[in-house]
């Protein structure tokens, strides 16, 4: 039993460890994007195009990862996406995490007539499929950075505020919320000093998954051409223009879908290793 | 007389969500900028033809005027004409909602089938090799949205193996003997094979990106109802008896371990069915998902009102539906 816990434990510490390190590497790119890429991410070299990654025959050294139908380096373009990827994951994440969580905690500690309200909403909003819920906040918003954020928000505050609410109601159930109120303190007082800490590392493990969710939503807004701009280099706008020339050029879909996949895949396990983490029965 | 009473609670909630749902999509849709009638007509058009045009729809009348027209054409059945495609709204809608209902439950047959092989193969070999094997995929299963697994399906099978096809729902050379537009169905009706394989062959690869994370939750929540049964008494007392542990798994444990599973399996439906939109645009598959990113591209505020309307009425069907079958089936509600 005690070395089954122990293999747990070590599976868990190194699904950690790898994909925070993972992130660790992409906020770096991102971070020192501009010194770090080899070529503008926006510079065309008509006479480059389509040129393919390293190791196979007719690619040019200069192009590591080779050029897309428009001469430019996919590498850079890449590194430069990881800029926009991780401002959406970071701020969306976030500004959801505290939207949602906010009225999730409201809802599960006051309950009555304002639970009522957000549970109504909540079901509201479940009622739209969010992808076509997202295209249409963007043609109301206008396409650009601000407005994904936004319409992610908008959509995805249901995902916190329905576990929050529920873990809300379980915490004011038990004994140390009540010998609070015996003890007199305020009811906000017990909201955000007992109540609060103890719904945290759920809402910590939440924000990760929501942030791997925002990159995603990113590029779906990117493929149905709704997101920044078309030649702004965004993961999700590469593999738009990737998946046009798929049969001519693979690596243009395939780098960018790669990158992509280990981030939101990173970003999951992380969530969940921290709540493990957090976790008192496994600790 | 209990029961019926939480039906009626039930449908009176079903009715508050949809008329909610209606409201939103209503208001939000006419905050957005550009004018439907100068996109739909050509770029001569004079001022005179777009001010008739737009009061031949009603657009010049206050946001309230147009709901109150709006909901009572709705309790009559009449959703509207679509401003881009110039039909009523409702026969338009229904003719695709076929091809996505159709793409959907094929979606959750394939789940079903993945995730209770996995399941059921992780409880055959627990605490082995295989069962670490299958939490692992089910971690990567649940991480990565449908979207992500549709690309990485058409690189890997459309391109580098084609096998399957990566676009539309059927071959368009193809002669269609079809009078309803539930394809599949109809050709095994018809018993024409030829035509339900083309289909499947075109369903088979949005439908797996759709049921790939299902699946993972599916697999994953399954397994671990099925190890809680597994320790029970009547368990232990059948394997005493001699029963193989096949048996056991499947005639003894399984029965009791699948009620969290099918209700999980609904909820989830809806949001399966929810991602049908981008699915479909992806594999450019002519359901209703499609249209409704045409719809909002043209700025058609009937056609996507329509839309919006019959997805949300789906899901909390399915929803309603999902409680009713799960009252049903647990015995501890139904004797309540």
């Amino acid at each position: 039993m005690l070395d089954g816990r122990g293999s747990i434990k070590r599976r868990l510490g190194a699904r950690l460890w790898l994909s925070g390190t993972w992130l660790g590497v992409m906020a770096l790119l991102a971070l020192f994007a501009p010194l770090i890429s080899p070529h503008d991410p926006l510079a065309q070299d008509l006479f480059a195009g389509r040129l393919p990654p390293f190791w196979a025959s007719g690619s040019d050294p200069a192009y590591l990862l080779g050029t897309d139908s428009l001469g430019r380096d996919v590498l850079s373009r890449l590194i430069h996406g990881a800029r926009i990827a991780f401002s959406v994951a970071l701020i969306a994440g976030l500004a959801t995490a505290i939207v949602g969580s906010l009225l999730g905690l409201l809802a599960g500690y006051m309950r009555g007539w304002v639970d009522v309200v957000i549970s109504r909403l909540v079901d509201i909003w479940m009622a739209f499929p969010p992808v076509l819920f997202a295209i249409l906040l963007i043609a109301v918003l206008g396409t650009g950075l601000t407005s994904i954020i936004i319409a992610i928000i908008v959509i995805d505050w249901t995902r916190f505020c329905r576990v929050v609410r529920a873990e809300a109601m379980n915490q004011s159930a038990m004994d140390y919320v009540s010998s609070a109120i015996v003890a007199g303190r305020p009811r906000r007082d017990i909201l955000w000093r007992e109540i609060l800490p103890n719904v945290l590392p759920t809402i910590v493990a939440l924000s990760t998954l929501e942030m791997g969710i925002a990159v995603i939503v990113e590029a779906i807004l990117s493929f149905v051409n709704l997101s920044i701009s078309t030649d702004a280099p965004t993961w999700g706008g590469m593999i738009a223009e990737g998946r046009t020339s798929i049969y001519q050029a693979w690596w243009v879909l395939a780098f960018p879908l790669a990158v992509l996949f280990l981030t939101v895949l990173s970003f999951s396990q992380f969530g969940e290793g921290l709540k493990d983490r957090f976790d008192p029965v496994l600790r | 007389m209990k029961l019926l009473r939480a039906i009626l609670l039930r449908l009176a909630t079903m009715s508050v969500t949809l008329i909610g749902a209606a409201v939103v999509v209503f208001f939000v849709i006419r905050v957005v900028p550009g004018n439907p009638i100068a996109m739909m007509l050509p770029p001569g058009a004079s001022e005179e033809d777009i001010a008739r045009l737009t009061a031949h729809y009603g657009l010049d009348k206050t946001i309230f005027e147009q709901f109150w027209i709006w909901l009572t054409g709705v309790f009559h059945g009449d959703f509207g004409t679509s401003i881009s495609l110039r039909q009523p709204v409702m026969p338009l809608v229904l003719s695709r909602l076929p091809a996505t209902l159709e793409l959907a439950i094929f979606a959750l047959v394939i789940a079903v089938m993945i995730g209770g092989a996995m399941a059921l193969t992780g409880v055959r070999h627990r605490e082995t090799r295989t069962e670490t094997a299958i939490d692992v995929a089910n971690g990567v299963g649940l991480s990565i949205p449908d979207f992500l697994w549709a690309l990485i399906l058409i690189v890997l099978f459309g391109v580098l193996m084609p096998v399957f096809h990566i676009s539309g729902r059927i071959s368009p050379s193809l002669d269609l003997p079809f009078v309803t537009q539930f394809y599949v169905f109809e050709s095994i009706a018809r018993l024409r094979f030829d035509l339900w394989w083309d289909l499947l062959k075109h369903m088979f690869m949005p439908a797996l990106a759709l049921a790939i994370p299902l699946a993972a939750i599916i697999s994953q929540l399954l397994k671990q109802s099925l190890k809680e049964t597994m320790h029970l008494d009547y368990v232990t007392l059948s394997r005493t008896k001699g029963y193989s542990e096949n048996h056991v798994i499947l005639s003894e444990a399984l029965p009791n371990a699948v009620l969290p599973t099918l209700t999980l399996i609904g909820v989830q439906f809806t949001f399966l069915i929810g991602g049908t939109v981008i699915i479909e645009r992806l594999f450019s598959y002519e359901g209703l998902g499609n249209m409704a990113i045409d719809a909002v591209i043209n700025r058609d505020l009937p056609l996507i009102q329509g839309i919006v309307i019959v997805f949300a009425l789906l899901f909390t069907i399915i929803n309603l539906v999902v409680d009713m079958t799960y009252a049903l089936l647990n015995p501890r509600l139904r004797h309540a």
